[in-house]
């Protein structure tokens, strides 16, 4: 017997087959098509699957999907302005300035810097590193990765002094 | 296992009483970033799963001048780690908690989880344990108070029974001209178990070491005080060939394992060097209080 829960994924309310031991990741993936997250080292390692919850970043295959019920999941679907579609700062500088080579450790890099930007938007190169070290990139992209968070970050603030 | 079998009690009422109905044959989990690492080793599951996560009154950062530091069982370590208070007058806290895991580990895992799951290597145990903790537990018959000394019985085991649940860590406010440390030695910067952790805690009067506190993480079947390195130094003015003998009697307390993280001589060999790291840290930094 199959069993249902309730998730708030990118702003949206959905029902999820799922049993009592399935993981976030494997739900966002297997059961509502949420690709964008991925599923790499699968024991908490490597920070791929990295979304956010409640607007922090946490791993979703070392969660249960039932236990984030009634808590807002942010995945990199939900990233875009939902209205326009345009991408987010920082997925913008990751497209500008080759953030990504092979791109699997993206969307769990992107996710960490934008709890971090939320929370400090003038961080130091120090602070960049230290919120994304959970994130592995294999392809040792970690130069680039820092510097497009960094002009995310100037970008961003530029934006909020012209609104 | 079907999610009927799967309960988040929103209470610490609501999780005893399902604790007395199924502690038996229940998994009991908090942020669950150890339960899935076992449950994707194909360790065997237990019939019920009991998610303390949902329980928001266990988790808080409290602090009074009569009863110190009081930490919700619930508590990410987090937010232990970023709490200002706990960094101010907690500090040796702080640094171990922010050295647990990852950034996103550290927004799941807990303190009560970190403790329950009683891994020898529990980045907050060797702190707690020489800032004097308490655990506070409540079961059906109500609740106890028990040194965090005498919580740890062996790798994965705690005192709790299985309709009890741990509740609180409450910390005494430390001595005046107190100072401490914890250092971890891993193998990279993020999400690396400890292959040893020491904390130091010492209190001086003028130069002399009026109170020194060790423990050791992952160099024992449970985190440990190191009682007979701590009392060469205790009373006596700091120097080298007494800080020396300090590390070694540390090391002949430690009973470390091999394993992947490091072998035993390795591991014993890191409790000296990391004792006297440890007992020197905490003496600078009383000095620059």
């Amino acid at each position: 017997m199959p069993d249902f829960i309730t998730l708030h994924v990118n702003g949206m309310t959905c029902e999820a087959k799922a049993s009592a031991t399935a993981t976030l990741a494997d739900v966002l993936r297997e059961e509502l098509g949420l690709t964008g997250t991925k599923i790499l080292c699968n024991e908490g390692e490597c920070g791929a699957c990295t979304v956010l919850i409640n607007g922090r970043p946490m791993l979703s295959c070392m969660m249960l999907a039932a236990d984030v019920q009634g808590k807002e999941i942010l995945t990199i679907e939900g990233l875009a302005d939902p209205h326009t579609g345009d991408l987010h700062p920082i997925q913008k500088a990751f497209v500008e300035l080759s953030g990504m080579q092979c791109g699997v450790c993206t969307p769990g890099m992107i996710l960490s810097a934008k709890a971090l930007l939320d929370g400090n938007p003038s961080p130091s190169e120090d602070d960049v590193r230290k919120a994304l070290s959970g994130n592995l990139c294999r392809c040792g992209n970690y130069r680039r990765i820092t510097e497009c968070v960094l002009t995310a970050a100037e970008k961003m603030k530029t934006e909020a002094k012209h609104e | 296992m079907a999610l009927q079998n799967y309960f988040s009690p929103k209470t610490v009422e609501e999780a005893i009483s399902l604790l007395s109905q199924y502690g038996d044959q229940a998994r009991v989990i908090s942020g669950g970033t150890d339960f899935l690492v076992q449950m994707k080793r194909k360790e065997p599951l237990s019939n019920y799963l009991i998610s303390l996560g949902g329980i928001h009154e266990l988790n808080y950062i409290r602090h009074d001048e009569a009863k110190g530091l009081r930490i919700g069982a619930l508590t990410p370590i987090g937010d232990i780690a970023g709490s200002p208070l706990v960094c101010r007058q907690f500090s040796i806290l702080a640094q171990a908690a922010g050295m647990l895991g990852t950034p996103a580990i550290r927004n799941q895992a807990t303190l009560g989880g970190n403790l329950c799951n009683a891994a020898p290597s529990a980045d907050t145990a060797p702190p707690l344990l020489v800032l004097g903790a308490k655990a506070k537990i409540a079961g059906a018959g109500g609740e106890r108070i028990v040194p965090i000394d005498n919580f740890f019985v062996g790798p994965g085991q705690t005192i709790l029974e299985r309709s009890h649940m741990l509740i609180e860590i409450q910390i005494p406010d430390l001595q005046p001209h107190s100072g401490g440390a914890y250092l971890k030695q891993k193998r990279r910067e993020g999400a690396d178990i400890a292959v040893v952790g020491v904390a130091a805690l010492v209190v001086m009067e003028r130069e002399i070491l009026k109170d020194v506190r060790i423990a050791l993480g992952a160099v024992a079947p449970t985190p440990v005080r190191a009682r007979k390195a701590e009392g060469i130094l205790r009373g006596k003015k700091l120097d080298l060939q007494l800080l020396e003998e300090t590390c070694w009697a540390a090391c002949d307390e430690s009973m470390p394992i091999d394993d992947i993280r490091g072998s035993a001589d390795y591991r014993r060999k890191l409790v000296a060097a990391l004792t006297k790291r440890a007992v020197t840290q905490a003496v600078l930094q009383e000095q620059r209080e």
